[in-house]
């Protein structure tokens, strides 16, 4: 094998207009516009979405796995942050 | 199933787990999806890595028997049907070759062992597509045995595998219908078409049943797999419910099953069937079935013929690239 590996992109979907792009999966392509064209085919083939984004992968910064509790167990203990937490009497009304 | 026959790494008891092995066996067991970066024993890494691959594998070959026929559909609406239907087995040969990779493998190197006969793909690919009604044919009992495999694989614990299969078994249901559309056409056509399906039907039958591998006392590593929940069900369990479900839409169609000894069976609640002859069955896993040398070749030829191609759209991309480098510099 001579060439090198085409690089791998992560590919990202709008699904519709007013939603968010989501990640779907990834592919290797040799650059960023024959990436969007390979998105194109590979995750587009029955119209599920209007707008594609693609990143190449080792652009990604990922948090690791053990890091998911420092991270995320403060969240835990902030039960004030949802708007749950507060009794408001039912003769306040909708709120 | 289109991983048959994968080797997985020997079993552990709870006690004779290191506290990681054991952490890990205990989310499996929660539900918990497992992710790429995440710790993962070794043995459950390389066993993902050779079904994932040999899925992706099967996807790809699998292609070429349908392929065979593109050129040849009766109507432009069958040729753009089966078109579709095999660019969308190309995409799952992506998705799965994407999922195998975030395990450590590169793409190359699952083709070359690909390539290499190193890694296998199903069984059922290595059988000739002769007529037009074996396009009927694969598409209602292939892609059909396909999805009794696929869809509790969407279940796994490895999250890229799972996401994989959830995309796939989407698109599958769009195959085995447009087989089974065929085949309706064929058995209500003239008396040389009934005969072309059923002529089918005969020769995909027993290929299609060993498709979800060796016979549960045959299959060696089920049980470690099964607890890794990389394997959902066994393979007799699969290949009965296949046959319960393949009966009365062949009864439909007309056709008879080429098996004699086919029967309700009251007291089970399933037919009971002849098992498909298991020595074919390894002598095609071991490269000795009717099309094996044609499918491989036809995969090399492919990549070395494509190989020019990829050079050509990396030395591209890398040009325009310094090209940007350059105008960048300028401009500053
Ligand atoms: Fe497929
Ligand atoms: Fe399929």
């Amino acid at each position: 094998m001579s060439r090198k590996e085409w690089p791998l992109w992560e590919i990202f979907i709008r699904g519709q207009h007013g939603l968010n792009h989501r990640h779907v999966g990834s592919l290797h392509a040799p650059d960023a516009e024959m990436a969007i064209n390979n998105a194109r085919d590979v995750y587009t083939r029955r119209k599920e979405g209007v707008s594609i984004w693609v990143v190449p992968s080792a652009q990604i910064t990922a948090s690791a796995p053990s890091d998911k509790g420092p991270l995320f167990d403060p969240a835990e203990s902030k039960v004030y942050r949802h708007p749950t937490f507060y009794d408001i009497p039912e003769d306040v009304g909708h709120m | 199933m289109y991983a048959q026959m994968v080797k997985s790494e020997g079993m552990k008891s709870l006690e004779d787990m290191t506290p990681e092995e054991r952490a890990f066996q205990e989310r499996i067991d929660r539900g918990e999806k497992i992710e790429p970066k995440e710790w993962m024993p070794e043995g459950y890494r390389k066993t993902l890595i050779r079904q994932i691959g040999q899925h992706a594998h099967s996807e790809i070959v699998g292609q070429l028997p349908e392929g065979n026929w593109v050129t040849r559909a009766p109507t432009l609406e069958r040729k753009a049907i089966l078109l579709a239907k095999v660019q969308d087995e190309a995409g799952h040969g992506l998705y799965l070759y994407s999922a195998a990779e975030t395990l450590g493998v590169s793409r190359d190197e699952l083709m070359e062992k690909l390539h290499s006969g190193a890694m296998k793909y199903s069984s059922i690919f290595n059988y000739p597509t002769l007529t037009w009604a074996d396009m009927g044919a694969v598409g209602w009992l292939v892609d059909g045995a396909a999805i009794m495999n696929q869809v509790p694989l969407q279940r796994t614990s490895y999250g890229p595998y799972s996401r994989a299969m959830i995309r796939i078994c989407k698109e599958e249901s769009f195959h085995q219908r447009q087989g089974y559309a065929i085949m309706m056409k064929m058995a209500q056509g003239t008396p040389e078409q009934r005969e072309m399906a059923q002529d089918a039907f005969n020769r995909f039958w027993f290929p299609a049943l060993m498709m979800f591998g060796p016979s549960d006392k045959d299959s060696v590593h089920s049980a470690q797999s099964m607890a890794w929940k990389i394997k959902m069900n066994t393979n007799d369990e699969l290949r009965q419910k296949f046959v319960d479900e393949t009966v009365p839409q062949a009864e439909f169609l007309g056709l008879t099953v080429p098996d004699e000894t086919l029967r309700w069976n009251e007291a089970r609640g399933h037919y009971d069937f002849a098992e498909p002859d298991w020595d074919e069955f390894f002598e095609v896993i071991k490269g000795n079935g009717p099309c094996n040398e044609e499918r491989l070749e036809a995969r090399r030829s492919a990549w070395d013929r494509g190989a020019w191609f990829r050079d050509g759209l990396s030395a591209y991309a890398e040009k325009a690239a310094a090209r940007r480098a350059a105008a960048r510099v300028a401009a500053e």
